[in-house]
């Protein structure tokens, strides 16, 4: 691949490298700072691995008056900044470039209050997302949103990247459950927005950093909602002759005012590649396989379940399978989480994050399917099918530069198709610099002026992040 | 002398704007009026209706999205959904009784005010069902962000900066919302008699349970009536039936929970959402203030100590709301004081002309944050020509 460009690395600061080290080595103790090749090369790429670069140091601040300093001086210095959390885009957010420091939130990872009687916890950016629910599980709380990375990725990268999860139909996505952020702008200036109440005053820059990408400041600390855990959740699996009544099946239950808390889709290759890896029970004989998760008592899950079997018969459901144990909600949301790593496990693949309306599923699967074909390549369909968020992995091989090209180009296709159906380019991964020459199909000049003209409010030099979300022509606002 | 100018369409409003950027003639944004005594007083020779920009431009029921331009009353969306069994899931309030104004309150106006009832406890604020805007900025260009899908992080979120800019960042032309299912049920069950701090840890125990609670707020005894604590379930009937028992069950040692009737309830409910309650007598200043919830009644109790408050909770706490006479400042020293040291902050809902010129009608920002809003302003309206004045001097 290679056909995203990054900008040419500042020759001048290049050329101060050595000050610059010195620079940084006089704020941070020597373990938070790192220098050697071999040792920058760790941060060189994210998960969208295709792109790589080594930045000139990483720094690895303790806390929110060492991202401050570090961040002060890079300004200072007209030094760029890459804010990373555990290096998980998909998008290729945190890849850094070859004039920047990296800022890495990775140290940070101390839970710092819980407070049950309000519903809240304060944490440091760099604590993972799953961290945060495992913390407070045993008082029969969770934060809400799930990306299948929660186990890695950081509260940081969640809201850098607004992101979603599997159970965001009902809970809502990042945005929806964080209550207030510590930033440190880009001159070093540490900033308070909202905090333990349910809103903050004045403008709503909590909305505006929450899938920022690391453009607007470095975030240190946040204040996520916790929730009361359901007395149960019971995943069903519902295997179609068609995606077309899958898709159908999906658009009845809404209409009979049930709001599942998942509805997850997979097609028939995406159910080969994670029933064989995680061993889930999954129906082999369907075309297309809805996960359905209720929650609630036992009486009302059944209750429930009731109702969207109905619907489902209504419409041609083939197998629909309960589960009965622990076990097997397990397996059922294993093989569901894994569908990406199952997919590497047989294929290098990328995985887009387009978002259609839902009444486009039909059509635009079709169309997935010629673009893919057209290119020769294969693609496996997950998506969370309740709010229109498609992943399309399409698999290539990485060795064969021309495949990885197509990969590239297929990719760009769905997603325009995406933008063309009504939808967008990005649901929850961001756009990064995957998708940041796509821009210009879902914004038009003046859209993309006002958001460089925001943009610039926070950062007027550039120093965040400054090869991500923005196509690299025209940015002079 | 006023103008109002009344544009059509989109197009005609973007001409407006322009027109009046080539004179620097600052416009007061205006939807329906009935919100018209929020904010600070705006100082302005025209005013731009958006009454003119009116219709539902989308609605698809099984995608759980409705579209309509700025100027479509209210009631006309509420109506729509109804229609097929949905509703805007933050329960947006109806400020006429309290503001003694009359219009109809438009959706334009509800999205800039970013204001949420009952149901935000549960449902979310008016900001988070918004997934997408279009407006006509201060440079008279026509802008979008966001769109129809519920899931979007492409670009900077300019949807979530224009809920609750009150116009100072743009003239919305069209919003869309995600929407919800209008429950199969409603029940409210109440007690009777708790004390303000004993109420808000029963609503903190109610809201901390697993039965999705989706409204709770504490009323003062007024006339004659004893305090209530009111805790609403809703849902499917088989649900909500189980979650009343299970829930009189673990808060049994609060006290007992009675059943309101349904009728009753409602209005109930929609008193406490439009802040009905503190509207008489009149001449009496009303303050909203978002805070911890736990620390709610304590900031009461701080306030009282000085000043003659009747307080009334929602959102299990986290939503005070406040009249007390205006004399002097109307309590607002004390009263933000009283919301800061609760982790919030306060905001003048209702007050005379003369009050909300001399009281800041927001929160005042700290410095970093008052200059991050001074150049975010900039960037939609570099001439300041939008509801100039309106959140802050400058803004
Ligand atoms: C196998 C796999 C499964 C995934 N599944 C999902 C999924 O289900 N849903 C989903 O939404 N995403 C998913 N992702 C994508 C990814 O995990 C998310 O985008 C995640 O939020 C990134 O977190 P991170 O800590 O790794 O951040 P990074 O990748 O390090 O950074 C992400 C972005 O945030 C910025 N950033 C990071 N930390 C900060 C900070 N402290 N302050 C300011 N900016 C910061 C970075 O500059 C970058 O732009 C998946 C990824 C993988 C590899
Ligand atoms: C705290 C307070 C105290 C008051 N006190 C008094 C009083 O003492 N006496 C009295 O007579 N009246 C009082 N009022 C009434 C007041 O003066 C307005 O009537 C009101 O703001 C209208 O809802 P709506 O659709 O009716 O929207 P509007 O009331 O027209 O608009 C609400 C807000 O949203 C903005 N807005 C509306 N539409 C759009 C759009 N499409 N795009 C961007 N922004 C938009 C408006 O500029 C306004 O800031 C008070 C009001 C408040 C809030």
């Amino acid at each position: 691949m290679g056909a995203i460009a990054f900008p040419t690395p500042q020759a001048g600061i290049l050329a101060r490298r050595e000050s610059i080290l010195a620079g940084l080595a006089a704020l941070l103790p020597p373990e938070c700072l790192i220098t050697s090749e071999d040792e920058r090369r760790a941060y060189e790429t994210d998960a969208f691995t295709a792109y790589r670069r080594v930045p000139m140091a990483v720094a690895l601040p303790r806390n929110t008056a060492e991202v401050s300093a570090v961040l002060a001086y890079c300004h200072a210095e007209g030094v760029p900044v890459v804010p990373r959390g555990a290096g998980t885009s998909l998008a290729g957010g945190a890849i850094p470039q070859e004039d920047a420091v990296v800022i890495g939130v990775s140290k940070m990872n101390r839970i710092l209050e819980i407070d049950y009687a309000n519903r809240f916890a304060r944490v440091e950016a760099g604590v993972t997302n799953l961290a945060i629910t495992n913390t407070v599980s045993a008082e029969g709380f969770f934060y809400a949103p799930d990306p299948s990375s929660q186990l890695a990725c950081t509260i940081g990268g969640n809201i850098g990247m607004n992101s979603g999860g599997a159970h965001c139909l009902k809970y809502g996505v990042t945005t929806n459950n964080i209550l207030g952020v510590t930033l440190v702008l880009v001159d070093g200036t540490v900033v308070e927005i909202g905090g333990a109440a349910m809103d903050a005053p004045g403008y709503d820059l909590l909305g505006l950093v929450c899938g920022s990408e690391g453009q607007l400041g470095i975030i240190t600390e946040a204040t996520v909602r916790i929730l009361r855990m359901a007395e149960g959740a019971r995943p069903v699996l519902f295997g179609f002759p068609t995606s077309e009544q899958a898709g159908e099946a999906v658009a009845a239950i809404i209409a009979a005012g049930i709001v599942p808390v998942a509805m997850e889709f997979m097609d028939k290759p995406a159910i080969e590649i994670c029933e064989a890896f995680a061993k889930a029970g999954y129906p082999m004989d369907v075309e297309a396989l809805l996960i359905i998760e209720v929650e609630g008592s036992d009486s009302e899950m059944d209750a429930t379940l009731a109702r969207i079997v109905a619907i489902a018969r209504e419409h041609g459901v083939k197998t629909v399978r309960e589960s009965k144990s622990a076990m097997e909600t397990a397996a059922i949301w294993k093989g569901r989480k894994s569908a990406f790593g199952a997919t590497g496990r047989i294929a290098d693949y990328i995985c887009m994050d387009g978002t259609i309306p839902t009444g486009q599923l039909p059509y635009v699967l079709r169309r997935i399917d010629e673009i893919v074909k057209h290119y020769g390549l294969r693609v496996a369909n997950v998506f969370h099918a309740g709010d229109g968020n498609l992943h399309p992995l399409i698999l290539y091989n990485v060795n064969d530069p021309g495949e990885a090209e197509k990969a590239e180009e297929a990719g760009n296709d769905i997603l325009k198709l995406c933008v063309e159906v009504g939808g967008c380019l990005t649901g929850e991964h961001g756009v990064g610099i995957e998708k940041r020459d796509l821009m210009h199909h879902q914004f038009n000049r003046v859209d993309l002026q006002q958001q460089l003209r925001v943009r610039a409010a926070f950062d007027a030099q550039w120093i965040l992040n400054p090869a991500k979300v923005f196509p690299l022509d025209g940015r002079a606002a | 002398m006023i103008v109002v100018r009344r544009p059509q369409d989109e197009e005609e409003l973007a001409s407006l704007v322009r027109e009046a950027s080539g004179h620097g003639a600052p416009l007061a944004i205006e939807g329906g009026g009935t919100r018209k005594g929020l904010g600070r007083p705006v100082n302005a020779g025209i005013t731009v209706s958006v009454g003119g920009l009116h219709g539902i431009t989308l609605y698809e029921p099984a995608e759980m999205v409705i579209g309509a331009r700025a100027g479509t009353p209210l009631a006309g969306i509420e109506a729509a959904l109804a229609e097929k069994g949905q509703m805007l899931g933050f329960e947006p309030p109806d400020f006429r009784r309290l503001y003694g104004t009359e219009g109809a309150p438009t959706i334009g106006a509800v999205a800039a005010g970013n204001l949420s009832g009952s149901r935000r406890l549960w449902g979310g604020a008016c900001r988070d069902s918004l997934i997408g805007v279009r407006f006509v900025n201060g440079l008279g260009e026509i802008v979008k962000s966001g769109g129809r899908v519920m899931k979007n992080v492409t670009g900077l979120d300019l949807v979530k900066l224009q809920s609750g800019a009150w116009g100072t960042l743009g003239v919305l032309t069209e919003v869309t919302f995600k929407v919800v299912p209008r429950p199969e049920v409603t029940l409210t069950l109440v007690i009777e008699g708790l004390p303000e701090a004993r109420a808000i840890e029963a609503m903190s125990a109610a809201v901390g349970s697993p039965f999705e609670i989706t409204g709770a707020a504490h009323l003062p005894a007024m006339a004659g009536a004893p305090a209530r604590t009111l805790l609403r379930i809703e849902g499917f009937a088989f649900s909500v039936e189980y979650r009343a028992g299970a829930l009189a069950e673990q808060l049994k040692g609060v006290g007992a929970l009675g059943r309101l009737e349904a009728a009753e309830a409602d209005a109930l409910w929609r008193d406490v959402s439009d802040g009905a309650m503190l509207s008489e007598p009149r001449d009496r200043a009303v303050w909203r203030l978002s805070v911890k919830p736990g620390a709610a009644a304590g900031a009461v109790a701080a306030i009282r100590a000085s000043r003659d408050v009747t307080a009334l909770y929602d959102w299990a706490g986290g939503l005070v709301w406040l009249a007390t006479p205006e004399t002097g400042d109307a309590g607002a020293e004390i009263i933000r004081q009283a919301a800061r040291q609760a982790s919030g902050y306060a905001t003048l809902m209702r007050g005379s002309e003369a009050l909300r010129a001399r009281v800041p009608v927001f929160e005042p920002e700290p410095a970093p944050i008052a200059a991050l809003s001074r150049r975010i302003k900039a960037s939609f309206d570099p001439a300041g020509l939008l509801n100039p004045g309106k959140m802050h001097a400058g803004i």
